[in-house]
């Protein structure tokens, strides 16, 4: 991100953020605490925010816990993703009304609102922007991911704390904001005040900066929010050294480790919700009792289920071993090829959510340790 | 991802459970591949990828195009169903289709399994509309039984062409069949075709692909020769719903129909 001079926002000035982005059409939505989790909800002013609350997260735990302080963003990511507004999990596609032999096709509206993201961190934005490499990139983009998108304004955080099962320093994905946001703040703690270290990365960004209360960082704010961000991936206590993962995934495809992950994995598909970048849908037709009336929606589909690979006759992967092979392959292998860019951006929320606790780094470890050699690629 | 108004034509009975639709589509332009597959709609009920099985008689005011459905599931029966005059939903054409280019100057061989035929013949139309551009061609053809042999009009007058060969193999038959019974695969050895400058169309079942692969190997034939139709779930058919993944390719995209020599590791494995 091209950095803009630093600024300093305090908390009121946070607060005219939101009102700022509120009175310019912008549907805030941002970090809230809902049913025990910090969920991405509406925003109406700062005190929305999970003030004082920071997550415990372990392979298959996650609690919220009161911190000291009254940090706003002092927590790292929660069981949602941005792909809840972005990619929603359900969205109209058309409508048809048949008379007599006569069918009439109506498509769905396009979205027309503007929604302003808050509390974006860097892995979240890595994530948007391979989201959309799958849906915009290709020869047919999906046009309703590409009006939201380009309408949105995005307020990214850089972090503070690391989460249990983050690993995004290994990835290269974060936690320091480097692109795709129109603001991102750093929260410090100056002079017993806790206030937030602006910079703009966009002329959006540039412009909503100019309406707020604000001044410029002093040289100790910029380096106190340099060194935030470097205590948090010093922090990192889980790592899947990426580079070589393809290969070795592709090249093992028969491990005896798919099996043994097989007998763990219950199927239930909380890893490719939670995912910020898994965006598999399917469609569902529903029509009115007398037949006349049909609509299509897209909704989210995971690759777990059964029904996702059934041709007539069956479904291509039955056994779990074979579906968490393709879930993971996919996420850490294919997608280059797919995409040119993997799937996977180290937030660990799969690892978090997994009621079992499956932790793909440490899938990839143990490919890793009973690997075949390389060159000796299965099926070849 | 939002279909046409198309509408059913003519309907034909070609085998068991087994229709063909005419299908007028209301457009004029659209080209369309051999290999190529549309998106169905039976409206309230689904959408499903039918392959292509040729051209109806499109006039100036509308393409006319063939799309053979065996009645198996919800949308593929209340599709057989639909009759003259019946509207459904249309998107398409999409995917990559056989190389009918690659073929001009070679022999051809095309082996297709059951339904298999159905994506194999535009390829055959195009071949016999423009006969001189290749060498020999030959269709093998296995079905379970005689009943469920598909365009049998359509084969019986080929046969009776003296520029392609033609043999058909049935798994099992009552005393009646006078034809060849046992599997497709047993009939590319005796095929007529030349492996240093011959290529390979290939759709059926996987098992029967996988089988015919080995045959036409053991033909001769390298494996960037041999051209197979992938059969995987497919919702959106644009790349985006990742359903037809297949590998690192996704079967809408880069498929249906794959050179060999790409997929070869995958066909080894299950439940890929």
């Amino acid at each position: 991100m091209a950095l803009s001079r630093q600024s300093v926002l305090t908390v009121d000035g946070l607060d005219a953020l939101i009102g700022k982005l509120r009175e310019r059409g912008y549907r805030v939505i941002g970090p809230s605490v809902r049913d025990h989790a910090i969920v991405y909800d509406d925003i109406g002013d700062v005190a929305d925010l999970p003030r004082g609350w920071t997550d415990e997260q372990d392979a298959g735990q996650y609690r919220l816990r009161r911190r000291d302080d009254d940090a706003l963003f002092g927590y790292v990511v929660g069981p949602q993703s941005w792909k809840k507004y972005l990619h929603p999990p359900h969205v109209a596609l058309w409508r048809a009304r048949r008379t007599g032999k006569d069918v009439r096709i109506e498509p769905a509206p396009e979205p027309t609102e503007r929604l302003a993201l808050l509390g974006v961190r860097s892995c979240e934005l890595h994530a948007i922007a391979i989201q959309d490499r799958v849906l915009l990139s290709g020869a047919h983009v999906d046009p309703g991911y590409r009006a939201r998108r380009e309408a949105a304004f995005i307020v990214a955080v850089n972090c503070g704390v690391t989460g249990g099962t983050c690993f995004c320093v290994s990835m290269r994905t974060g936690p320091k904001v480097d692109a795709g946001a129109d603001i991102a703040l750093t929260e410090i703690v100056t002079a017993g005040e806790r206030v937030f270290v602006l910079e703009t990365g966009s002329d959006k960004g540039a412009a909503l900066l100019a309406d707020l209360p604000h001044r410029w960082a002093s040289a100790a704010e910029i380096a106190e929010a340099k060194a935030v961000v470097a205590r948090a991936a010093a922090a990192m206590g889980r790592d899947l050294a990426a580079d070589d993962v393809p290969e070795l995934l592709l090249r093992n495809l028969e491990h005896p480790r798919w099996d043994d992950v097989a007998q763990r994995c219950l199927t239930c598909g909380n890893c490719t919700m939670v995912c910020p970048t898994c965006f598999c849908t399917t469609v569902e037709d529903t029509s009115s009792l007398d037949g006349t009336e049909t609509a299509r929606t897209q909704r989210w589909d995971s690759c777990f289920t059964m029904d996702f690979s059934y041709i007539h006759g069956g479904s291509v992967r039955t056994s779990s071993r074979s579906r968490y092979r393709q879930w993971m392959t996919h996420k850490l292998a294919t997608w280059h090829q797919q995409f040119g860019t993997s799937g996977c951006v180290g937030c660990g929320r799969c690892i978090t959510w997994c009621p079992v606790g499956i932790d793909i780094t440490e899938e990839v470890r143990a490919i890793r340790a009973g690997s075949r050699a390389e060159g000796d690629r299965h099926g070849d | 991802m939002l279909p046409r108004v198309a509408r059913v034509r003519r309907r034909r009975r070609d085998g068991p459970q087994v229709w063909t639709l005419d299908i007028e589509t209301g457009e004029t332009d659209t080209a369309t591949l051999p290999g190529q597959f549309n998106m169905l709609t039976a409206f309230g009920i689904g959408e499903v990828p039918i392959s292509l099985s040729g051209l109806g008689e499109s006039s100036a005011a509308s393409q006319r195009l063939l799309h053979t459905v065996r009645a198996v599931g919800p949308v593929s029966a209340a599709l057989a169903r639909l009759g003259p005059g019946d509207a459904l939903g249309l998107r398409g054409p999409f995917g990559v289709g056989w190389p009918m280019a690659a073929a001009a100057g070679r022999d051809v061989v095309i082996v297709a399994g059951g339904l298999g035929l159905a994506p194999l013949r535009p390829a055959l139309h195009h071949l016999l509309a423009d006969r001189g551009r290749y060498g020999n061609v030959t269709l093998l053809y296995g079905t379970r039984s005689p009943d469920d042999i598909l365009f049998r009009r359509e084969l019986e007058a080929w046969r009776r062409r003296l520029d392609i060969d033609i043999e058909v193999t049935v798994d099992h038959a009552r005393s009646g069949w006078h034809g060849h019974v046992g599997v497709v695969t047993t009939l590319v050895a005796h095929a007529s075709f030349d492996p240093q400058n011959a290529i390979a169309l290939v759709c059926g079942p996987e098992v029967m692909m996988r089988f015919t692969i080995n045959a036409l190997r053991d033909a001769g034939l390298t494996d960037d020769t041999i051209y197979l139709s992938v059969e995987r779930n497919m919702k959106c058919a644009v790349g985006l719903c990742g359903h037809c993944q297949y590998g690192p390719t996704l079967v809408c995209r880069d498929g249906p129909v794959m050179r060999y020599d790409r997929v070869r590791g995958l066909l080894a494995l299950k439940e890929i």
